[in-house]
């Protein structure tokens, strides 16, 4: 089993990561991957700039993937987070899980962005035409959590 | 210690990042001392339910013990993925 977790700036090559995930193991039979994009809600956003707690992110995220792979039957765990500036349709972030069978890679793909969306230390704030703001955390959010 | 703010809790407080000593029991405590130092930190303090707390880089809670912590870090509910 092995859990990769990079918090990074920079874009990620999504290609060559879901390419590589995962890549010459012959007993996982479903590979799942999330990809998370910046969303243009209101047609007038510019840029997205999220925010993390540096000693804090990488941890939250370790632990959040090592809660997910002792539940389920997983092989494999990726989960790439940026932080920074990005514009409408970049990718702020990706999780990709490895499994016998699909049932366990769909749903330990779900609880990990469940999970990374509200208690990894990212804050994302919005700027365009109709200023800048923090975007709020939603209720719906917090309650996904209790399904788990 | 060393107190941390992020996000818009960073942006009413003016500061990313101050050291702070302190004899408070409880994080309540701490919020509680914070609130009477200045305006700025009493409109960063004043609705709770808005704000989440780490002790040492753990999500924590607000009754929380503070013997010990070396890092308290305040920020809005997060907004991941």
């Amino acid at each position: 089993m092995a859990i990769r977790v990079i918090v990074q700036e920079e874009p990620f090559d999504f290609g060559a990561e879901a390419e590589g995930f995962a890549a010459g193991r012959t007993d996982m039979g479903a590979v799942v991957t999330f990809t998370g994009v910046v969303r243009d809600v209101s047609g007038t956003l510019e840029t997205m700039e999220i925010e993390h707690y540096p000693g804090m992110t990488q941890k939250a995220l370790e632990k959040i993937a090592a809660e997910a792979e002792a539940r389920w039957d997983l092989g494999e765990v990726l989960v790439i987070h940026r932080y920074g500036r990005m514009g409408p349709g970049e990718r702020i972030m990706m999780v990709a899980t490895a499994s016998k069978h699909r049932g366990h890679a769909f749903e330990a793909a779900e609880y990990l962005m469940d999970y990374l969306k509200s208690r990894a230390p990212f804050w994302k704030k919005e700027s365009g035409a109709a200023g800048t703001s923090w975007v709020a955390a939603k209720d719906e959010d917090e309650d996904a959590l209790s399904r788990w | 210690m060393d107190l941390l703010y992020f996000a818009w809790v960073r942006e009413r407080i003016g500061l990313p990042k101050e050291r702070y000593e302190t004899e408070a029991a409880t994080v309540n405590d701490l919020i509680e001392e914070l609130r009477d130092r200045e305006e700025r930190y009493a409109m960063a303090f004043s609705d709770l339910s808005a704000l989440r707390v780490a002790l040492d880089q753990e999500l924590s809670e607000f009754d929380a013990p503070l013997a010990g912590v070396r890092e308290v870090a305040f920020f809005p509910p997060m907004t991941g993925g």
